[in-house]
């Protein structure tokens, strides 16, 4: 009983002093001069976990030379990282947190569309500015007038993908294949469909697939009977790469290339599909060796802190807290949205990672995408 | 005319496969009247252990695919012990035996997902020799080759095995009568366990065969063989050899026409199903099976 009670008594202690310490820590962060917060929701856990850390770590580098820079009397950025856990649920628990408690000037995130439906409908109704780094699917901007993105979705990049095959390539009768029982790859065969008629591009053949196949030798036979100047697909990375290796055993020849969507966009395709991956070509947002001089700056800094080459995502974050930082030191005050947001609508030819950025007037990222070819196990810019 | 023939073809390689996985699936049936459901399961395994020895151990496919086929074996005596031989002297032994196989494939499937992941993986490169051969426009290359000679000399010599062997006399003696097999001195639970290893051995060289020709072998790659496995089994009469050979051949080649036709491979699994409905009300017991009788 004595014993048990003194425990209560050093629990409480202890509980105390953390609280204290806790305050004077925040006290003194406030007191520091200017400063903003922004929040961060990324997929740590779930289904997008591989996204979401690449995400974290592109912030943590914009973040810490964006503090750097400043000095002593700039604007600096106090990022707070929380979990989306890659649900709907846990995002507008994360806005929620973001938005009442820790009174964010800006969220950027979360990870995946499904939940950017939900969350941001709430940072919109409370006017708080939210910058989506890797949302792709149509409507993200729509919900309002404070929902921002800098991902580019697949209306921009697939368009741009076939127009440089055209040039490059001379690619003039097209065979398409596509897997019609998901959301998303459905969507890229139509925006491939709608790219091939505007280029004026004739389509020879449409075959289509299910989730989870394995055998794609009947439809690529159908194909390869008509005799296309390339194969365009529309597939997530674990058929795209079964599709790649069975049409080169096929005997399709090298010089029929195949054209893929985002869901190529993944190292997986060259580790499962081995050299039957090269010469895929496939448009992305960003590519690691693109030319220029911020970019190479990124990737070195990047991998030498990190250990790894950036992705997409790190690249899509990394230029997202430089444009958030932008948008906030124009406004007179860290917690005026309504500033920042408007800061934000008027971005144009701004400088990043990603290219010459601006954004439209929908919302959406506006810049030149880039065409990578599978080259040596490597993704390599094949144009831009 | 050209196209007709290559997606026969196509349909010629799947359609083995099918048939080497069938063979093992309805072996044991035939010799106990049970459904083995972990069967996908050793099939799985035995393509992932095949690909833990090459890329871990060093080994060539030609030394890794008898020990991959051997350990698949192994599964299938552990099968035995723990899932059926316990359950054999009750009275509901068909239906315990069915559901506790059910649970040693989920078993298998977490041994495979906590060993080798949730990702689809493959065989390394140049693992095997790949030649492109063209004749008559069509073309086939050395891998499919090699997998319907190995699928057909698995299936000729088990054929031949349990015609001519002490041992195959032994399980179709059994197979006829377990009592009577006894009562001439046959250990016959010795012999179910043989059944098991053999079957399972089939079914580990399908998972081995499947994994090389499509380059993705996963834990779950057993699910999407399971019920065309059963399929094939009752179109071509369950518990016959030859049956499920056909049956196989006939499986493989209706799903390659289907999507060739319609161009789409939705309708494939419909189409399967629809013809095997079909011989069921045809002829309800299968291709090869003769009504009332069975044989190993």
């Amino acid at each position: 009983m004595q014993k048990s009670k003194r425990s209560i008594w050093m629990g409480i202690a202890v509980l105390i002093s953390l609280t204290l310490l806790l305050t004077v820590h925040t006290d003194f962060a406030v007191a520091a001069g200017k400063e903003a917060k922004i929040g961060l929701a990324f997929s740590m856990t779930g289904a997008a976990a591989g996204y979401g850390s690449a995400q974290k770590n592109g912030v943590q580098l914009a973040v810490d030379e964006i503090n750097t820079a400043a000095g002593a009397d700039g604007l600096k950025l106090i990022p707070i990282f929380d979990d989306d856990a890659s649900t709907p649920q846990q995002g507008t628990n994360v806005f929620n947190k973001f938005i009442n408690a820790d009174k964010v000037s800006l969220i950027i995130g979360p990870t995946l569309s499904n939940t950017a439906q939900v969350a941001d409908r709430i940072a919109q109704q409370a006017g708080v500015p939210v910058l989506a780094i890797s949302n792709t699917a149509k409507g993200i901007t729509e919900i309002g007038d404070f929902i921002f993105r800098d991902s580019l979705t697949e209306m921009v990049v697939i368009p741009n993908t076939i127009r440089v095959a055209k040039e490059k390539l001379k690619v003039n009768k097209v065979a398409l294949l596509y897997g019609n029982d998901d959301a998303f790859t459905k969507a890229g065969y139509e925006a491939f469909k709608k790219a091939l008629q505007d280029a004026g591009l004739t389509i020879l053949n449409e075959q289509t697939f299910a989730k989870g196949d394995r055998d794609f030798s009947p439809q690529l036979t159908q194909i390869k009977s008509m005799n296309p100047d390339a194969i365009v697909v529309s597939a997530l990375v674990e058929e795209a790469s079964g599709i790649v290796g069975q049409a080169r055993k096929l005997d399709i020849p090298k010089s029929v290339p195949i054209i893929g969507g985002n869901g190529f966009n993944s190292p997986n395709l060259m580790k499962n599909a081995g050299e039957a991956a090269e010469g895929v070509i496939v448009g992305a947002a960003w590519n690691t060796s693109s030319a220029s001089a911020l970019n190479r700056k990124f990737v070195e800094a990047f991998s030498s802190r990190f250990g790894t080459l950036p992705d997409q995502f790190a690249a899509q974050a990394y230029a997202g807290v430089y444009i958030a930082y932008q948008a906030i030191s124009k406004a007179p005050s860290p917690d005026d949205h309504k500033a920042i947001r408007d800061a934000l609508a008027q971005i144009k030819g701004m400088n990043t990672v990603l290219g010459t950025f601006s954004f439209t007037d929908g919302r959406d990222a506006d810049y030149v995408p880039v065409v990578q070819v599978v080259k040596d196990g490597k993704f390599v810019v094949f144009g831009e | 005319m050209n196209l007709l023939l290559q997606q026969l073809v196509n349909g010629l390689f799947i359609g083995s496969v099918y048939g080497l996985f069938a063979v093992g699936y309805t072996l044991v049936f035939g010799v106990l009247d049970i459904l083995n459901l972990a069967h996908p399961a050793v099939f799985t395994l035995g393509g992932l252990t095949a690909l833990w020895l090459v890329e871990s151990a060093g080994l060539t496919i030609f030394q890794a695919f008898p020990i991959a086929v051997l350990v698949a074996g192994l599964l299938g005596l552990l099968l035995d012990r723990v899932a059926f031989a316990p359950l054999r002297h009750r009275a509901d032994t068909y239906f315990s035996g069915l559901i506790s196989s059910i649970a040693m494939a989920i078993m298998f499937e977490s041994v495979a997902l906590g060993v080798f992941g949730a990702h689809t993986v493959r065989f390394p490169a140049n693992t095997v020799a790949l030649h492109i051969w063209r004749f008559a426009g069509i073309t086939v290359t050395s891998l499919q080759v090699e997998i319907v000679a190995v699928a057909l000399l698995l299936m000729v010599g088990l054929t031949q095995f349990l015609k001519r062997s002490r041992t195959g006399k032994a399980i179709r003696a059994v197979a006829e009568n377990e009592r009577m097999a006894r009562l001439l001195g046959i250990h016959v639970d010795g012999i179910i366990a043989f059944t098991f290893f053999i079957s399972s051995a089939l079914g580990g060289a399908a998972g081995i065969l499947f994994g090389l020709y499509f380059d993705a072998l996963s834990p779950d790659m057993g699910r999407s063989i399971e019920l065309k496995g059963l399929a094939v089994i009752v179109l071509g009469g369950m518990g016959s050899i030859p049956g499920a050979i056909a049956g196989g051949l006939a499986f493989g080649l209706s799903e390659v026409l289907t999507v060739a036709i319609t161009g789409t491979s939705n309708l494939r699994d419909a189409v399967a199903f629809a013809v095997l409905f079909a011989i069921l009300l045809l002829r309800p017991s299968g291709l090869l099976g003769r009504a009332r009788m069975r044989e190993a």
